[in-house]
């Protein structure tokens, strides 16, 4: 008979988690709440005696602060309002789970191992004022998501008078579970019906050569050999559509494309993948020496010095955070932790990057039934990335946050990680990844659910109302903690021979794609350990519950592999074993389910056709520009895109492991953001890792080659202001796209498969510009959601993220100025192009009704860029000039001294009047340029450079023998602390630093409603 | 000089901060071992030959159950006669941020061996992680050996559960016997920080740590152990790094292990 203990902190202690509820119903849903305090629910389905249970309420429950029942608390007398959220059936409870561990700890061998224990949340909610409806809409827009939880609400009378509430969320069937024929029609509107029935998301030319390859004489031989059904299995036919799936198999980028430029003209690009991404990135490692393995292991993977190999990966998470925030967001980044983790035979984990671009969290127009609000997907996401994260014991290098209405219907969640690997273990290369003949597939980490089944055909989709709840998985950091861990040992300890993530399909695809090592494998999917019973084998086959890994085990090392993992309590199980018979065979229990031909199923696919054409956008400039330059700065500052992000980014812990060197947030009160972060690789050693990114969406109204090339001048002048040096920095690329191909519900898919095509066009020649070679990346190419009957696109967006070493971590610059005895220089030329600006995103919103204003973006040239990055590392490397560094980006110049006179705590005295002389662009010609875009350009190519005044002469003349790189004197530090920006004698507009640092920090410091 | 005393810093489960807690006491002389929680509640005897037993940070079984509620209750009933015996044998122990926490609930602080729970480490004031840079001043009449002579230290702290609360009687036992040696410092008044950020948790009274009455057993809520060079410093970069770094407390542990305090 299950039991149930309730705690709760004591009424005269205060409850931050409920104060933090009744914080944002108040501020966020305007809800008449007066007070609300949370307990914690266990129902424990174990038998355990009085004694015991007695026992085990005792140890849940803190004895300074709280009190506990067996049973159901009483509410408190104020509260009016009762509502319990809880998991639904088959959703991760990673508490529940932990409890089930302190049940096994706790009687040891005086009670059964065996039970289990579910978790809830009881809000206790006080508010005479708060109407049933009121209480709801609490339930449903704050305390819980009810795609994966259930929800009870019960007036505070209700909830005296009832029974505790002992129902337990038991998940699981007793199907039987067996492999079905899935009978391919011949008729191709019937078979396209079958792919849409079954969320396959396979087009008829794929459906058609599936059908062919079931046809063949010599495939149908070989399965009457194997004793599998003419047809293919549901367990074939699902993973044939995970491998094929857009998110697996970038069928976009690999496409024959014919496209069409501005002038009419065209030609074919035989993929995008092969033509840019690799195509440069082979012709930079003619040039530089530390490229290690790019593009076909889960991350890419450098050369940082004789001992030391890098490891950086970036990945998305979008659509599973626009279902649930949280849960998605934290697969995101324990996702991608086993990206770098499962490269070559293993690296350990450094250092994690976040990066949002999300709907204005102060959104008050409609929404599209179905979606959350912005707020509410900000602060899930948020939540859950930190949760994953911080749990795992990896510090979090940097992150950013972008805002744009068009995020609203798919917000872009990215995370990444930093692993570190020797250059070699056991005598061999590091990131070699070799498996022998008879080597056991063991499977290592969580067991196997209905978590995220169809993600990989799922996010490969719109999302729309019908989007599936269980595509949406909860990650479980401690578990995959625990997994790292022993698998590092056993990496070390030579255990296994090689490893690959498990993510999107499953084992599906780690086993297909790490079979491709020995030609073949079989495995069992009956000796898979699952979560519950009732999954069929194609579930079992394709789920995506997290936290595992497929590796590879020599026989003679089984034993102790095994023997580690169960002294580790991690779940180990030997499944298969790989061999070179040229296919995957799946069989569950003594039946084949699925005979794979790896050349089938990884070359079979046939390659997309696909029309790009590019339409130039016309012109749309804002009637007047703001007059008031003060003014419009204090605006930007405090905008949601540029004020500080202090309050989110201190909840990431970024010091554990005790080797950050430039920290996330630097200056004098530690609130500004650094343009690239560095930390130490391992302890006792000055070998640093420096990371910084681009991102500008809004250039892509214009053409987002543009904004390709933008991103990657930005992210390169940052990552040099953090003291990188050109030829040693390594970059990735993620690609989020509008659905970019032609059809009914995408008139315009020519146009974004144009805007595609030119982005790796100009991202190819500036990587090769500056000898950036990409070493891994990722495209999620369909976000679109078309709920409620409203299309919400997403621009065309491009993160470029880069990673750069330097021998002494020491030699790391940041952008905060020591004292006022220093002189401000500006390298680089300013252009009056304002096309993408944060000042024309700033009128555009404040116009009625809104505007998205279109013009010009900032002109990029990899060979100026190249040249002010170059002087600024000499100046700084070589002749140890340089106190300070900052790129000057979204809000141009006038942002950039605000930013450093915040950073520094210092006064800045500026006359662009020296800047202007600088009009060097050809796009404008000889035409002077005018304030705003002296102020707000965020042109490209342009570094600030903060000097000692004593040697400002010294570095004069080096910029002079530099003649390629315009570079100007342009202000001086001072002790008061006011910034003036003046154009001569003319003053532009000033400002004390305090108020500047009012309009900044407008969030508050504290953790606040977070 | 005696030979280097042995730590051992296990691991596991969650615990995170071993390789700098290791690299920290490696810095200040010791010889450090970090073997997995299992493999010393295998080989409890392990403990009998170290002189330092470090419980570093983490997310111990992700804190689920309250931040080292489910560790605290592994160490008990795994490990809980071996470190009973270590106690009472001398040893050093000291808990940082998780490994405080875990202390706090086998009641190993402030009482100084395993009992009833005390003290508490609750959900921080404002209900949220932080992470920042604190400045800790120190009671020159605490017994606790790891802060003998220390003034004042910058330290990061990085926790969700840091607001220590104290039984009536657990909180005149820590003022009256000094065992509190460190306390989160307002730079501006000079006096314990009852604010935020400079105490980052809303713990009563700036209670950033505690010891216990012999002053070898000692937990606190800042990392220490992340201030081991001057570039961990926000400051480094501004000359501004004057304060001690971290690896002080470890040196004095050391210290007091080679003098068989």
């Amino acid at each position: 008979m299950p039991f149930r203990i309730e705690v709760a902190t004591r009424p005269e202690h205060e409850d931050p988690r409920g104060a933090r509820v009744l914080r944002q119903a108040r501020e966020h849903l305007h809800l008449p709440v007066d007070d609300v305090r949370v307990s914690s629910v266990y129902k424990v389905d174990w038998t355990l005696d009085d004694a015991q249970q007695q026992r085990l309420r005792d140890a849940l429950t803190d004895p300074v602060i709280e009190r506990s029942t067996l049973g159901a608390l009483e509410p408190p007398e104020r509260c009016h309002w009762v509502i319990t959220v809880g998991f639904k059936a088959g959703v991760t409870d990673n508490v529940g789970r932990t409890a089930r561990t302190f049940v096994r700890d706790l009687f040891g061998d005086d009670a059964p191992r065996e039970g289990d224990v579910f978790t809830e949340s009881r809000y206790m909610v006080s508010g005479s004022a708060l109407s049933a409806d009121d209480a709801a809409r609490l339930a449903r827009e704050l305390l819980a998501n009810e795609l994966i939880e259930r929800v009870q609400i019960a007036s505070a009378q209700q909830a005296r008078g009832a029974a505790a509430d002992l129902t337990i969320p038991r998940a699981g069937t007793a199907g039987e579970p067996r492999a079905e024929a899935v009978l391919l029609p011949d008729d191709d509107d019937a078979l396209l019906a079958l792919s849409a029935e079954r969320t396959l998301s396979l087009s008829l030319a794929e459906l058609q050569a599936i059908r062919a390859h079931y046809a063949r004489e010599e495939t149908k031989a070989r399965r009457r050999a194997l004793s599998l059904p003419e047809a293919p299995t549901d367990v074939e036919l699902e993973a044939l559509a995970q491998t094929w799936s857009e998110h697996c198999k970038h069928k976009i980028f690999n496409a024959e494309i014919q496209y069409t430029d501005e002038r009419g003209e065209t030609r074919a690009v035989r993929s995008l993948f092969k033509t840019y991404i690799v195509g440069a990135t082979e012709r930079i490692a003619e040039r530089v020496d530390w490229l290690v393995s790019v593009f076909h292991d889960n991350a890419g993977v450098v050369r940082a010095d004789d001992e030391t190999n890098l490891v950086f990966k970036v990945e998305t998470h979008n659509s599973p955070s626009a279902l649930d925030p949280y849960g998605g967001a934290m697969t995101g980044i324990v996702g991608v932790n086993r990206d770098p983790f499962g490269t070559g035979r293993g690296a350990s984990l450094l250092t994690n990057t976040w990066g949002y671009c999300l709907g204005p969290p102060e959104h008050s127009g409609a929404l599209p039934e179905g979606l959350l609000h912005p707020r509410r997907i900000r602060e899930g996401v948020h939540h859950g990335v930190i949760d994953g994260g911080n749990q795992s014991g990896i510090p979090y290098s940097r992150g950013f946050e972008l805002f744009d209405a068009r995020f609203i219907g798919k917000p872009l969640v990215f995370c990444g990680t930093v692993g570190v690997m020797p250059r070699e273990i056991a005598g061999e290369p590091a990131e070699l990844k070799r498996i022998e003949l008879g080597d056991h597939v063991v499977m290592v980490g969580g067991r196997i659910g209905k978590d995220g089944i169809h993600g990989a055909t799922f996010s490969s989709e719109a999302l729309t109302q019908t989007s599936p709840a269980q595509a949406v998985q909860i990650g479980d950091p401690i578990t995959q903690k625990k997994m790292t861990d022993m698998l590092l040992e056993a990496r070390d300890a030579g255990l296994y021979r090689t490893l690959t993530d498990n993510g999107a399909g499953g084992l599906s695809s780690s086993v297909g794609e790490i079979a491709q090592l020995s030609g073949g494998a079989t495995i069992d999917l009956a000796r898979c350990p699952l979560k519950y019973d009732g999954l069929m084998p194609w579930e079992i086959f394709l789920s995506e519950a997290q936290e595992r890994m497929t590796v590879a085990v020599p026989d003679d090392k089984l034993e102790a592999f095994l023997e580690l993992a169960a002294r580790r309590e991690v779940e180990a199980t030997a499944i298969g074993r790989f061999d070179d018979s040229g296919d995957l065979v799946v069989r569950y229990g003594d039946d084949v389910v699925a005979d794979l031909p790896l050349s089938f199923l990884h070359d079979g696919c046939p390659r997309m056709q696909l029309e790009a054409r590019f339409e130039p956008p016309a012109e749309h400039r804002p009637p007047a520009l703001p007059a008031d330059h003060a003014a419009t700065l204090l605006a930007l500052l405090g905008s949601d895109n540029l004020c500080s992000k202090e309050r989110w980014t201190r909840r990431y812990d970024h010091e554990v492991k005790g080797l950050s060197v430039v920290k996330p947030l630097v200056g004098v009160n530690a609130d500004v953001p650094a343009d690239a972060t560095a930390m130490r690789v391992q302890h006792g050693r000055d070998l640093g890792v420096l990371l910084a990114e681009a991102i500008q969406p809004r250039i892509s109204d214009v053409d987002a080659g543009a904004m390709g090339a933008y991103v990657v001048d930005l992210a390169v002048r940052r990552i040099v202001a953090g003291g990188a040096r050109l030829g040693a920095i390594a970059a990735l690329d993620n690609f989020c796209w509008p659905d970019p191909v032609l059809s009914e519900r995408t008139p315009d898919g020519p146009h974004k498969l144009a805007n595609l095509v030119r982005c790796c066009e100009a991202l190819a020649a500036m990587t090769e510009g500056l000898d950036l070679p990409l070493i891994s990346g990722k495209d999620s190419m369909k976000n679109d959601s078309t709920r409620g009957g409203v299309k919400i696109s997403i621009p065309p967006t491009l993160l470029l993220s880069v990673m750069a070493w330097i021998p002494d971590v020491r030699r790391a610059l940041d952008l905060v100025v020591p004292s006022a005895e220093h002189q401000l220089y500006l390298l680089g030329a300013t252009d009056a192009a304002l096309g993408g600006s944060e000042l024309y995103a700033y009128l555009g919103a404040q116009a009625q009704p809104p505007a998205r204003y279109i013009a010009a973006a900032p002109a990029v040239d990899a060979s100026r860029t190249r040249a002010v990055c170059a002087l600024l590392e000499r100046a700084h490397h070589e002749a140890g000039l340089v106190a300070a560094a900052h790129a000057p980006h979204r809000g141009g110049l006038a942002l950039a001294c605000a930013t450093l006179a915040l950073a520094s705590g210092l006064g800045l005295e500026v006359d662009l009047a020296a800047a202007e002389r600088l009009d060097v662009g050809a796009s404008s010609g000889a035409q002077p340029l005018d304030d705003h875009a002296l102020l707000f350009a965020e042109s490209a190519a342009r570094l600030l450079v903060a000097v000692p005044r004593m040697r400002a002469a010294d570095f004069e003349a080096l910029c002079e023998r530099h003649g390629d790189v315009p570079a100007r004197a342009i202000g001086t530090f001072t002790k008061t602390p006011r910034l003036r920006l003046a154009r001569g004698e003319r003053t532009l507009l000033e400002h004390d630093v305090g108020a500047l640092r009012a309009a900044y920090t407008r969030a508050a410091r504290e953790g606040g409603d977070a | 000089m005696s030979a280097a005393p042995l730590c051992l810093v296990p691991t596991g489960f969650g615990i995170n901060c071993e390789a700098e807690t290791a690299h920290a006491f490696e810095l200040a002389g010791g010889r450090v071992e970090t073997p997995h929680l299992s493999d010393l509640a295998a080989q409890p005897e392990r403990l009998a030959s170290a002189r330092i037993l470090a419980f570093a940070g983490g997310f111990s079984f992700g804190d689920h159950l309250g931040a080292g509620r489910a560790l605290a209750m592994r160490v008990r009933t795994r490990l809980g006669a071996a470190l009973e015996r270590f106690v009472a044998d001398g040893g050093l122990v000291i808990g940082i941020c998780n490994g405080f926490q875990t202390m706090v609930r086998l009641g190993l602080l402030p009482a100084g061996h395993i009992g009833e729970q005390s003290v508490t480490l609750a959900e921080n004031h404002h209900g949220a992680f932080y992470d920042g840079w604190v400045t800790l001043a120190f009671d020159a009449a605490s017994p606790c050996v790891w802060t003998r002579g220390l003034e004042r230290m910058d330290v990061p702290v990085r926790h969700g559960e840091g607001r220590l609360i104290c039984s009536p009687a657990a909180r005149a036992r820590v003022e009256s016997e000094h065992l509190a040696p460190c306390r989160y410092l307002d730079p501006e008044s000079g006096r314990a920080a009852e604010r935020f950020p400079h105490n980052p948790n809303g713990s009563e009274g700036g209670l950033a740590g505690l010891c216990d009455p012999s002053g070898r057993i000692f937990g606190l809520m800042p990392h220490p152990e992340a201030f081991l060079y001057a570039e961990n410093h926000p400051a480094w970069r501004r000359g501004g790094a004057n304060s001690p770094r971290g690896l002080e407390i470890f040196r004095r542990g050391i210290e007091a292990a080679r003098a068989g305090a």
